[in-house]
């Protein structure tokens, strides 16, 4: 009795490892073929358009906002903490920093992954569900290169430009609560930020994170929505993996970055 | 949604995080003061200690920023430290210039500052300035503070 169950559940170990190495192996591909069958993509630049209207444009929102109360929150905490050491005037440097480096691009992504990403796989696995891609082929249009490449160049493009809006939201709103509200001295808090701040290896590398970021996360989205059961449950339960699976994507590849990047800094 | 106020809206999104990015970068980076416009030349020069001094720290003469570090590294011959200057191509200084390390505020960064002699010939890329003045080392100066109270506590007692 013991036996048969320990067997039966080595079994399901062994099933579902093999099931995330097939699943892994078959998202490759998905994104080698996406990648490859591209060209359409800007040769029709409508399209491209149009899915960047729906993936970024549509996100501005959600971004700015949470840019501009991230900073802002950042511009509190950092005054408290800076002040018992005497040195508010580096509040500058704290906002700056942390949010170029770090939080611009991971948070900006993970409400990307969230907003955009879980439209992307919904609207896709219906697609699926309601045999439309299937349609598509049976016209003999490609629905790799006629659904899924737009979104994901779309996704890639709009990332970068998402988390350095973020980025720039929230340093505003660090200005706003330290010098507007708290009232930190206007000059040091720029000047400090511009002399801690570099563009190459920060700026750069923010930008660096939030493509890599942009091209996971749409990755993620657009197969989960390809490879979505079709139905109801199917969709929705490929939604909510798409959000896991992004939110920790961007985590560890954030830990990655980070040490490759930041190591001598 | 029409096509034309579609792409009104994207082109405007475009904008925006191009914007976005401009803005970092003159703002709150160092485009605009990290001398990367321009000619530079290297300097070299051996400190006895560099203290915390990092990497891209700011060469400063009269406290205007003339150059920044770009790399440190060990001499293995003079068994101290060797520190490559990036001087702006547009200040000169002469050949007897001292560079010191010295920290801005109490607890700011290291800095190199650099205070001009009075040779005629001026420092050209590739030398090396011969006159240094390490970081100071606040274990070392407690300690000289130390030892000297205890030398006045010896001569009060006699």
């Amino acid at each position: 009795m013991f036996n048969r169950s320990a067997t039966l559940s080595v079994r399901n170990i062994g099933h579902h490892a093999v099931d995330i190495v097939w699943r892994l192996g078959y998202a490759s591909r998905f994104f080698a073929l996406t990648v490859a069958s591209s060209g359409a993509t800007f040769r029709r630049l409508q399209l491209l358009i149009r899915e960047l209207y729906f993936t970024g444009v549509l996100s501005l929102i959600i971004i700015l906002v949470s840019g501009l109360f991230v900073g802002m929150v950042l511009g509190l905490q950092g005054y408290h903490t800076l002040q018992t050491y005497g040195s508010e005037s580096a509040l500058g440097v704290l906002v700056a920093l942390s949010l170029v480096r770090e939080l611009g691009p991971v948070v900006a992504a993970l409400l990307f992954a969230s907003r955009a990403g879980s439209a992307m796989t919904a609207e896709i696995g219906l697609m699926k569900a309601t045999e439309q891609l299937a349609a598509m082929e049976m016209m003999a249009v490609d629905p790799i290169a006629r659904v899924v490449a737009p979104r994901f160049w779309a996704g890639v493009i709009s990332m970068p430009l998402l988390a350095a809006l973020f980025s720039a939201m929230g340093i505003f709103g660090g200005y706003l609560v330290g010098v507007v509200l708290i009232g930190v001295d206007e000059g040091s808090f720029w000047s400090q930020m511009q002399a801690a701040v570099d563009f190459r290896n920060d700026i750069m590398n923010g930008v660096i994170k939030s493509f890599v970021f942009g091209v996971a996360v749409t990755w993620i989205s657009l197969f989960e929505g390809y490879d979505a059961t079709p139905t109801a449950e199917g969709v929705s339960g490929a939604t909510t993996r798409t959000v896991v699976t992004s939110s920790l994507a961007i985590l560890g590849l954030d830990f990655l970055l980070t040490s490759f990047m930041f190591r001598g800094l | 949604m029409e096509r034309s106020t579609l792409d009104l809206w994207v082109g405007l999104f475009v904008c925006a995080g191009i914007g976005a990015l401009l803005v970092l970068a003159m703002k709150v980076g160092n485009m605009t003061t990290g001398g990367i416009g321009g000619e530079s030349y290297t300097v070299y020069a051996n400190f006895d200690n560099i203290g915390g001094l990092k990497p891209r720290a700011a060469v400063k003469s009269a406290g205007v920023v003339v150059g920044r570090v770009t790399s440190l590294g060990f001499d293995n011959e003079r068994f101290n430290a060797r520190v490559v200057l990036s001087i702006d191509g547009a200040f000169k200084f002469p050949k007897d210039t001292t560079a010191s390390i010295l920290t801005s505020g109490l607890l700011g960064e290291q800095y190199i500052g650099l205070e001009a002699g009075g040779d005629p010939a001026n420092l050209a890329d590739g030398d090396s300035i011969k006159l240094t003045q390490s970081a100071v080392v606040l274990e070392k100066l407690i300690s000289q503070f130390l030892y000297s109270k205890a030398a006045e506590g010896d001569t009060v007692k006699k």
